[in-house]
């Protein structure tokens, strides 16, 4: 009875299922996508990601070694870094797993560790960059990513924050077609990105790095999706939100202090329960 | 890399060859932007923030009606514009363009429809006093008027594009309708309007019997080209050719899918007389498997090399000639075959099929750090033809499977009928190979 019981724990932690989303994803723009993702890469990411949990786990003292949450790092990493040099790749992976266990505030972790690794080596190479259009504007993939997405989500019970960016940054975006005077297309062809959605929805909704409350969240998006707006069409710099993101971060002990809610748990076995009270 | 054994000589109407053997095989002909109607030209050259754009002017008709239209993102001086040459965008064509496949125009009376650029009518130019008068009774402001070799140019900006499209109107530049939507937006942008047409005068003076092409240099965040106002005219799809010459790596679009041309693929002989149709097939198919709103990457390369080229790499002085300020003024030749690092120019040739439907945005791009060399490259293996001293039946064997394979590869890349590409092989030993028992279902819904 008490096994059935774990069994049926593990399938209730939400990061199976992103962890088989994200999957999927990469196949999908491997093999239907073509759009140059390189096995070595992702084997790299991987690998090196595993292996800094662990040196983590170590370090931190803690007493489970658990490679979920570098693996979807290290697929959220894989899915938006381009790079022709495996030693970047395994950089980045470095960089957002060690961070988790290094930039630390109350009980958290500061920074979304996928979205560390990708700007850090943005902003410092020239050998590393994001390919944003690759994942092209078809509606249909657009409509499927969000839906997988969304499973991800509900499962998590953590939807606000996605939900909150993509409503602000799509009105933003209208409300610029409308000021222009351009016809919808243009806002509509802005939305139906494959980077966007994936940022959307594994990305910024992390429950991790995200305020505990609520209304937090929700302020949380607004202040992302505006920074994010500015960066984009403000100063025509590319790759908006997940600069916004790395850029709104800091706030989140502010607005935690603010309004004050519970720090997040993945629904988890009970071992795995000191694990996450760490919050790592 | 499979060695190209091919025997053309008499037969190429392309001058350009190499002479050593290369790699990459040996380079037959080249697939340039003349294969196709309507195609526009741009260079971009872009460091950080600098853009030196350079728009080709293939135009070819009365000159008195040439007129270009082009919003630009910053307030433009005077030593910012330069005439270019010609040559050079013919030169940076022939090098980047895919190859070992022969075309010649046939048609030298193309007329071309440029992106962003509408034909002037017939027009009498005002005197410049005049000209400044009507202009701010609706509204335009002329910022500057420049005459630089034989274009004179206005850099206009507006409080409202009713009055801006009212003017030009009146000043014999046919705005098509529909674009005041487009103009108050990239008005709205603060984006202005660089406006050139032919100072007939000058021109006779310098005696051209072409158009140069222009060339604008400016600082500016935005790395992009505004084809919105070349969708306006309902003339069907437009082709958009953008050179990228950057100093790190390959140029992509941020908002539209970037997609290689399919290469390195092995093709029936008979395709070296057909060179032109089965590009174009072929375009024409990739465009349609990704549902016309892709753009194509035809060659990603360092500048310092090529192999096989199609022609040499561009010398530090053509270079410079497009814009790139970052070589040095030396004239030196650039090697080929062998990779010398010392220009530190990646060339990426962008190929886009665009409509209003398909292309609601503008070209948006970003540079990349991805320096890995890309060329659009299809190859057609001779089989031996002279005598055989031993029993060559099973060579034979494999040629004729071969050529088959080759027949179903351009069927699938360009959609040709599967029999009428084998009606046109000759079959290794005089056979075709067994006919294949198809299922009946192959062909039952085409």
């Amino acid at each position: 009875m008490k096994a059935s019981s774990r069994h049926l724990d593990r399938f209730q932690d939400p990061r199976y299922y992103q962890i088989a989303v994200l999957t999927s994803l990469v196949c999908f723009g491997v093999i239907a996508l073509d759009f140059g993702i390189r096995w070595q890469n992702a084997a790299t990411i991987v690998i090196t990601a595993l292996g800094v949990q662990f040196l983590g786990t170590l370090y931190a003292k803690l007493p489970r070694f658990d490679p979920l949450s570098p693996l979807i790092t290290s697929l959220s990493l894989t899915l938006l870094l381009r790079s022709d040099e495996f030693a970047l790749a395994a950089a980045a992976a470095a960089i957002a797993i060690g961070s988790k266990f290094l930039l630390r505030f109350r009980g958290k972790h500061l920074f979304n560790p996928a979205n560390l690794g990708l700007v850090t080596l943005m902003v410092s190479s020239d050998q590393a960059w994001v390919s944003s259009g690759q994942w092209g504007s078809a509606a249909i993939g657009a409509f499927t990513l969000a839906c997988l997405g969304f499973l991800v989500l509900t499962r998590a019970r953590r939807a606000e924050t996605t939900i909150a960016f993509l409503l602000i940054y799509a009105g933003l975006l209208f409300g610029r077609a409308a000021w222009l005077g351009d016809p919808l297309a243009i806002p509509m062809h802005q939305l139906q990105n494959g980077a966007l959605l994936i940022f959307a929805f594994f990305m910024i909704s992390d429950p991790k790095t995200t305020p505990n409350s609520p209304a937090g969240r929700v302020l949380f998006a607004a202040l992302v999706a505006s920074v994010a707006f500015i960066i984009q069409f403000i100063y025509f710099e590319p790759n908006g939100p997940i600069l916004a993101l790395i850029m709104s971060a800091p706030t989140v002990p502010l607005i935690d202090m603010l309004a004050r809610g519970r720090i997040y748990q993945w629904a988890n076995p009970a071992a795995c329960a000191k694990n996450e009270a760490k919050g790592v | 890399m499979k060695t190209l054994i091919s025997v053309i000589a008499a037969l190429l109407t392309i001058v350009i060859t190499t002479s050593a053997q290369a790699f990459c095989g040996f380079y037959v002909a080249r697939a340039d932007t003349s294969l196709f109607n309507r195609a526009s030209q741009v260079v971009l050259v872009r460091d950080e923030n600098r853009t030196v754009i350079t728009m080709a002017n293939d135009f070819e008709g009365e000159v008195a009606d040439f007129a270009v239209v082009v919003p630009v993102p910053t307030m433009i001086e005077r030593e910012q514009i330069n005439v270019g040459d010609r040559a050079v965008i013919q030169h940076l064509d022939a090098y980047t363009a895919p190859r070992l496949v022969e075309y010649h125009d046939p048609d030298p009376c193309l007329r071309y429809d440029r992106m962003e650029m509408s034909q002037n009518g017939v027009a009498f130019p005002k005197s410049s006093a005049e000209m400044k008068r009507a202009a701010r009774s609706q509204g335009v402001t002329i910022e500057a008027s420049y005459t630089v070799g034989e274009y004179d140019i206005l850099i206009l900006s507006a409080a409202q594009s009713d009055g801006l499209i009212r003017w030009l109107n009146d000043n014999g530049y046919r705005i098509p309708r529909g674009a005041r939507g487009v103009v108050d937006s990239y008005l709205k942008q603060d984006m202005r309007f660089f406006v050139a047409r032919v100072n007939l005068e000058e021109q006779s003076k310098l005696g051209y019997q072409y158009l140069r092409p222009l060339q604008v240099a400016y600082e500016s965040n935005r790395f992009m080209l505004p084809i919105r106002l070349g969708t306006l005219n309902a003339k069907g799809k437009q082709e958009l050719y953008v050179y990228a010459l950057t100093r790190t790596g390959r140029v992509e679009t941020t908002n539209y899918r970037t997609v290689k041309v399919p290469t390195n693929i092995e093709v029936p002989e008979f395709v070296q007389g057909e060179f032109a149709d089965f590009y174009r097939a072929m375009f024409d198919k990739q465009t349609r498997a990704e549902k016309e709103r892709a753009v194509f990457l035809e060659y990603a390369w360092d500048m310092a090399w090529c192999d096989p080229c199609a022609a040499d790499p561009l010398s530090a002085k053509e270079l410079r000639q497009l814009g790139v300020f970052w070589v040095g003024d030396s004239n030196n030749r650039t090697t080929r075959i062998a990779p010398s690092p010392a220009q530190n120019v990646f060339v990426t040739r962008l190929h886009v099929r665009y409509d209003r439907e398909h292309f609601p945005e503008d070209l948006v791009f970003q540079e990349t750090g991805d320096r890995q060399n890309y060329q659009g490259r299809y190859v057609i293996r001779h089989p031996w033809k002279g005598e055989t001293s031993c029993d060559a039946t099973q060579y034979q064997a494999s040629v004729r499977d071969r050529q088959e394979r080759e027949a179903q590869q351009l069927a699938s890349l360009t959609g040709w009928d599967i029999d009428d590409i084998r009606a046109k092989i000759p079959f290794s030993g005089g056979q075709s190979p067994l006919p294949r028992k198809e299922p009946w279902w192959k062909r039952l819904w085409g």
